[in-house]
């Protein structure tokens, strides 16, 4: 297990070598640079701006730019950002906490609401209730997001003030304060709650269908032989079954989390990542966009890793030796 | 034999399936009993109601279309038709218990073969963790498994197919029940695992003293373990006799078929005998007359007009054929 986790770790390396120089390459192709979007082409000298190109190396041959930018990484520096005016390993450690915390509530919500429902509907397939489960779900998977956030602003925040509409923090409270903790909480929990019910419907999908296959299965049989009581039969044989499906997804979650959700974020002015790389592009602040694809990529191969690592905790047919 | 009480008694069972709003019957009218320490074999080729009979015994039927419409199942005098779950979950594997055809997948692939095991005793038992335990890996020796104590804590993907049979027999015989229902238990086994699993079986049956119902369509399992043999064709008892008259005095022409099917070691033959045609599916069940009738070598016009009902040629024999009802003058021609 530990031979073959370090294995899949150093197979990582080269494939991340491989990412960055698509993602350096990728944000060279987008139209404009870190000065497009800073200086008004109409007033400014058309020589200083070529003086500036020189200065910040933006004239340099690529392989050079590249390597420049390539040796601040294993020093843990990614650049500048342009338009913060700050280095990205500080910015993007501003904005990460506040991303997981969002990103682990809405996939909290997620869980809860799809083992209830999943369990419950796998479990009397056909029903009233099953179908009631399954419109509303679909019903949450075809509302776009944004659409969604608005509706939750324009209900929770304005009609009822239960939850404030935009922001990550109150203004005037004390970090590390316990006033300054639930203060957090209150702003991300709407934009969780959001985040998690438009996911829950493939979730609990996923949970019901496996359950209606597994309790088909022989080894179920098997255990009604036994005099085993239904509930346990569900609860032990069938749901641990189960649960193999959504470790995949959970690979992916972890992806999520620190990426964020890009139009909640941005919809309820969340300070996390996802706003941070959607303002990014538009002001070609590359630095930033560049070490937050990476991250991502990162967050994806070690995502899938921890899944794989975790098909063999519950099934034990897929354990490594 | 005859005289002592029936352990289980089947009257008139009819098990339904419920496909597009019709109910088709997959066993239908069958009736038989199984004396206390008795084996008694059901044969029939693939798709006769073996195995929906056994499952309608122990109410295992799929729950979202399969129904007992009509009949009794009686063991010790108690009907198990009416039975809910919960009072159903007390009877099996405690007085009842089943292994099925296929151990590759009758165990749960994510759970260790000690927690399986010991799930039937926790059920059944009051006794301790520790006890149980104990008693697990004493019936796997049982059954012949000699690493018990690693076996246990091993899954049963890490077994073989034997293995995992034995592993089912010891489950089944935790509680030391009256009734072993066997579905086919050695058909996806190799032929030398087969024999033992037979071995194992019988050996168990003295040793709890139980009654097995057998389920297979192996003539050769049949010589081997039966007192008694029901043939089964499309859901209803054809023929029922000791397993003597079976072999010796076969009167039914679907039993007689059968056993003109098997292979003889003595004869050189080119073709082997088959019965042409196949068992008619639950949707073109003829509605009257007899169900082997376009199969049979002896159909007579009566055959697809009236249903033959089944009777007692003699003591202990019944037979559900035109040609040995009394009741059909003239038609009691002796074809063997």
């Amino acid at each position: 297990m530990l031979l073959y986790s370090l294995r899949r770790i150093l197979i990582m390396f080269p494939i991340l070598i491989m990412i960055s120089v698509v993602v350096f390459a990728l944000a060279l192709a987008m139209p404009g640079d870190a000065l497009s979007g800073q200086i008004d082409p109409q007033n400014a000298n058309p020589e200083y701006i070529e003086e500036m190109r020189e200065q910040l190396g933006l004239n340099d041959p690529v392989h050079v730019q590249y390597g420049r930018w390539m040796a601040g990484v294993v020093q843990w520096d990614f650049g500048r950002s342009t338009v913060h005016k700050m280095g990205v390993t500080d910015l993007i450690g501003e904005r990460l906490p506040n991303t997981i915390l969002l990103s682990v509530m809405s996939l909290i919500i997620t869980y809860v609401l799809a083992f209830i429902m999943g369990r419950y509907a796998g479990r009397h397939p056909y029903t009233i209730g099953d179908y009631s489960i399954q419109g509303i779900n679909y019903l949450m998977l075809a509302i776009p997001s944004f659409v969604a956030a608005l509706f939750a602003i324009f209900i929770f925040s304005f009609q009822f003030g239960l939850f404030p509409s935009s922001g990550s923090v109150g203004s005037g409270v004390t970090p590390g304060t316990l006033d300054f903790w639930i203060s957090k909480l209150h702003h991300t929990f709407l934009p969780a709650l959001v985040l998690g019910a438009l996911t829950t419907a493939s979730y609990t999908q996923f949970l019901r269908n496996d359950i209606i296959e597994s309790s088909q299965k022989d080894y179920v049989r098997t255990a009604r032989a036994k005099g085993t009581p239904e509930n346990e039969i569900y609860n032990k044989h069938i749901l641990r079954n189960s649960i193999i499906p959504i470790v995949t997804l959970f690979g992916f979650d972890i992806a999520s989390i620190i990426g964020g959700a890009v139009i909640v974020e941005t919809v309820f002015s969340y300070r996390g990542i996802g706003e941070l790389l959607i303002s990014s592009i538009e002001r070609r602040d590359s630095a930033v966009v560049i070490a937050i694809t990476l991250m991502l990529s990162i967050a994806t191969l070690v995502g899938n890793l921890l899944a794989d690592l975790l098909y063999g905790v519950i099934d034990p047919r897929i354990r490594v030796e | 034999m005859s005289n002592q009480e029936a352990l289980l008694e089947i009257n008139s069972l009819h098990t339904g399936f419920e496909i597009e709003g019709k109910t088709y019957h997959a066993v239908k009218d069958v009736s038989f009993d199984v004396k206390p320490k008795e084996v008694v074999c059901v044969v029939g080729e693939s798709g006769c109601g073996k195995s929906v009979m056994s499952l309608s015994i122990m109410n295992l039927l799929p729950k979202h279309n399969g129904k007992i419409d009509k009949g009794e199942i009686l063991y010790k005098g108690r009907n198990l038709v009416n039975l809910n779950d919960k009072e159903m979950n007390k009877i099996r594997g405690k007085d009842i218990s089943m292994i099925f055809q296929e151990p590759m997948t009758a165990l749960n692939p994510v759970l260790t073969i000690g927690f399986q095991m010991d799930e039937v005793l926790i059920n059944h038992t009051s006794m301790k963790r520790e006890e149980i335990r104990k008693k697990s890996i004493s019936l796997l020796k049982q059954v012949g498994i000699s690493r018990g104590e690693q076996i246990v804590h091993e899954y049963p993907h890490q077994l073989s197919g034997g293995m995992r049979q034995r592993v089912m027999i010891a489950m089944a015989i935790a509680c030391q029940p009256q009734l072993l229902i066997a579905d086919e238990p050695t058909t996806a086994l190799d032929v030398t695992v087969q024999a033992q699993i037979l071995e194992l079986i019988t050996k168990i049956q003295d040793e709890v003293g139980m009654a097995v119902l057998l389920i297979t369509h192996d003539l050769g399992v049949v010589a081997e373990m039966a007192d008694r043999v029901v043939v089964m064709y499309a859901g209803q008892v054809v023929e029922e006799s000791d397993v003597d008259r079976i072999f010796y005095d076969a009167q039914h022409p679907y039993t007689k078929a059968l056993l003109t099917s098997i292979p003889r070691m003595e004869e050189e033959r080119e073709v082997l005998n088959t019965i042409s045609g196949i068992v008619p599916s639950l949707k073109n069940m003829p509605k009257v007359g007899c169900r082997f009738v376009d199969r049979c070598p002896d159909a007579m016009p009566e055959c697809s007009k009236v249903d033959p009902q089944l009777g007692e040629t003699e003591k202990g024999h019944s037979v559900r054929c035109l040609l040995y009802d009394a009741s059909h003058p003239g038609k009691k021609t002796e074809v063997r």
